[in-house]
C-alpha cells in the first residue's frame, strides 16, 4: 500500500513538473538564445541543488544513526572549512561567472545603436504597450500589443514607459527588464526557434498589471519581412459604416487607423487590429464579440483602462464598428 | 620599535578587511558610474576603467592579505584552537585575531567577486 502510494508519487511529481515545462509562457521552453542559457542554468542549478541536499541529509543521518561519536574539534573545524565556506564560494563564483558572461550578448549597447539593424521600440501604458519598429530603411511602423521579430537575428529593444514601471518579459526568448518612466532601457533578443509566445507585464503596474500582457511571434526571416511590409501598410478598409460610426463618435481622437482621418495617439494603433492574436493587451479572445464588449464596456473587462465606456451608443452603432475593427487585417 | 605593534590594543583593527572591501565596491561603481556619464568629457576609453578597476583590485586584495597575515599572527598562527573565551587578555587578543582573520577571507572573496564584471563588460551602455 505504502509502496503504491510513494510510486504514485513517484510517477506525479515528473508529471506535474514537466506539465509546467511547455506552454507560451514557459521559460523552460526556450525558443530564444538568452532562454536557453537561462533554461540549462536552471537545469545544473536543479540538480546541484538536488545532490547538494541529499549530500546534507546524508552527512546528517551518518553523523546521528551510524557514527554517535564527537568528531574532534579540528576534523569539525575542517568541514566547516571546505563544505561551508569554500565549495559555496567557489559554487558562487561559477554561478556569477556564467551570469556574467551572458551580459555583453544581451545588452550589447554599440551594437544597438548601429543603425543597419531593426530596432523595437516599446512604451508600456496602463495597461496595453505601443510597439514601434524602426526598420533601417524606411519610416516607422507603429502596432501595438503585439511583438513580432524574425528568427536567427538579434533585435535590439528599447523599453520606455509613459506612466508608471512596467517590465518587458519574453520568457521563452528572454529577458527580462523593467521599463521606466523617464528612462530609456536597452536590451535585445534572438529567437532560434519560430513560435507563438505570452509576454506578461512583470512589475505592479496598477489594478489591470494582471492583464497587461502581450502575444509575442517568432517568425522566419521571409515571412516576417512580409508580415512588418504589410504591417507598415494603411487599413485594408478605409470606408463603411462601422468606420463612420467609429469616426463619428470621436474614436479617432485616441486611436489610429492609417488610411483613415483617424489619427489619435492616446490609445493603442488600431490600423491591422483584425491580425493581432488578442485583443486588449491580452485580455481577451480577438474575435468580432470580443471588440464589441470591450468598446461597450472597457472598465468592466479591465479594470481601471484608460478608455471610456460606449456602452451608450446603439447596439448596431457597436456591432457595425466590431465587425469593422475585425475585418481590419 | 615596530612599525606594526605586535599587539594592538585596539578594536578597530578588526574592520580592515570590510572597510577595504566596501572603498573598492565605491571605487569601482562610482568610477565606472562617472566614467559612463562623463565619457566624452574625459576622452578615454572603457578599457582604462577595466585597468582601473584591476589596480583598485590588486591593491585591495594586498591590503586585505596585509590586515590577514597581521591577525593570523595576532591569532598566534593557530597555536591554540578557537573560542577563546576565557576572560584573559591573552584570550581576547587571540579571539580578535581570529575574528579579523575569518573577515579578511570574506572581504578577499567579496572583492574578486566586486571585480569579476569587468572582465566581462567591455562598453558603456547605453
Ligand atoms: C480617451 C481615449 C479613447 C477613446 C475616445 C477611445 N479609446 Fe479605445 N482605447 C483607449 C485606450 C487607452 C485603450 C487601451 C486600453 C487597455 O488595453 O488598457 C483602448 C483600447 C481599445 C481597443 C483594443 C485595442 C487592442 O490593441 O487590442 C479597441 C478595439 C478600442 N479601444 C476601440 C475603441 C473604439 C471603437 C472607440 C470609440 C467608440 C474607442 N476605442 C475610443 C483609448 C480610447
Ligand atoms: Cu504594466
Amino acid at each position: 500500500m505504502r509502496a503504491r502510494a510513494s510510486a504514485a508519487f513517484g510517477l506525479a511529481v515528473p508529471a506535474i513538473a514537466t506539465a509546467a515545462c511547455s506552454g507560451p509562457q514557459s521559460a523552460l521552453d526556450p525558443h530564444g538564445v538568452e532562454a536557453q542559457a537561462v533554461a540549462t542554468l536552471f537545469w545544473w542549478m536543479t540538480l546541484a541543488g538536488a545532490l547538494i541536499w541529499c549530500a546534507v541529509i546524508g552527512a546528517l543521518v551518518y553523523a546521528g544513526r551510524r557514527r554517535r561519536r564527537v568528531f574532534s574539534a579540528r576534523a569539525a573545524g575542517r568541514i566547516v572549512l571546505w563544505a561551508g565556506a569554500v565549495t559555496p564560494s567557489v559554487l558562487l563564483l561559477i554561478l556569477l561567472g556564467y551570469g556574467l558572461a551572458l551580459m555583453p550578448d544581451l545588452r550589447p549597447a554599440s551594437a544597438l545603436t548601429a543603425n543597419d539593424r531593426l530596432h523595437v521600440e516599446v512604451v508600456g501604458e496602463q495597461f496595453w504597450w505601443r510597439v514601434i519598429y524602426h526598420r533601417p530603411d524606411g519610416p516607422p511602423v507603429v502596432s501595438a500589443n503585439e511583438v513580432r521579430l524574425p528568427v536567427g537575428t538579434r533585435v535590439a529593444f528599447s523599453l520606455k514607459s509613459a506612466d508608471v514601471i512596467h517590465a518587458f518579459w519574453i520568457p521563452q526568448l528572454g529577458g527580462k527588464m523593467d521599463m521606466i518612466p523617464g528612462r530609456t532601457n536597452r536590451f535585445s533578443l534572438q529567437a532560434t526557434r519560430a513560435g507563438t509566445f505570452r509576454g506578461p507585464c512583470t512589475e505592479f503596474c496598477g489594478p489591470s498589471h494582471a492583464l497587461m500582457a502581450f502575444a509575442a511571434v517568432a517568425m522566419d526571416e521571409e515571412a516576417f519581412a512580409g508580415w512588418l511590409e504589410r504591417e507598415a501598410g494603411p487599413a485594408v478598409r478605409t470606408e463603411g459604416p462601422g468606420l463612420d460610426a467609429f469616426l463619428a463618435n470621436g474614436c479617432g481622437a485616441c486611436h489610429t487607423i492609417r488610411g483613415t482621418p483617424a489619427d489619435g495617439t492616446i490609445g493603442p494603433d488600431l490600423t491591422h487590429l483584425g491580425a493581432r492574436k488578442t485583443l486588449a493587451a491580452g485580455a481577451l479572445p480577438n474575435t468580432e464579440a470580443a471588440i464589441a464588449r470591450f468598446v461597450a464596456a472597457p472598465e468592466a473587462v479591465k479594470p481601471g483602462a484608460r478608455m471610456p465606456a460606449f456602452g451608450m451608443l446603439p447596439e448596431r452603432e457597436i456591432a457595425a464598428i466590431a465587425a469593422y475593427l475585425a475585418g481590419l487585417e | 620599535m615596530r612599525l606594526v605593534p605586535k599587539e594592538i590594543e585596539s578594536l578597530w583593527t578588526l574592520f580592515t578587511g570590510p572597510v577595504v572591501w566596501a572603498a573598492h565596491f565605491l571605487v569601482c561603481y562610482v568610477g565606472g558610474a562617472v566614467y559612463c556619464a562623463r565619457r566624452e568629457w574625459l576622452g578615454f576609453g572603457f578599457e582604462w576603467v577595466r585597468i582601473g578597476v584591476g589596480a583598485a583590485t590588486a591593491v585591495a586584495l594586498a591590503l586585505i592579505v596585509a590586515a590577514a597575515w597581521l591577525s593570523w599572527r595576532q591569532w598566534g598562527f593557530g597555536t591554540e584552537d578557537p573560542p577563546h573565551d576565557a576572560a584573559t587578555a591573552h584570550d581576547r587578543r587571540s579571539f580578535q585575531g581570529f575574528a579579523t582573520l575569518l573577515l579578511s577571507g570574506l572581504s578577499f572573496v567579496a572583492v574578486v567577486y566586486t571585480a569579476l564584471p569587468v572582465l566581462m563588460i567591455a562598453e558603456c551602455n547605453p
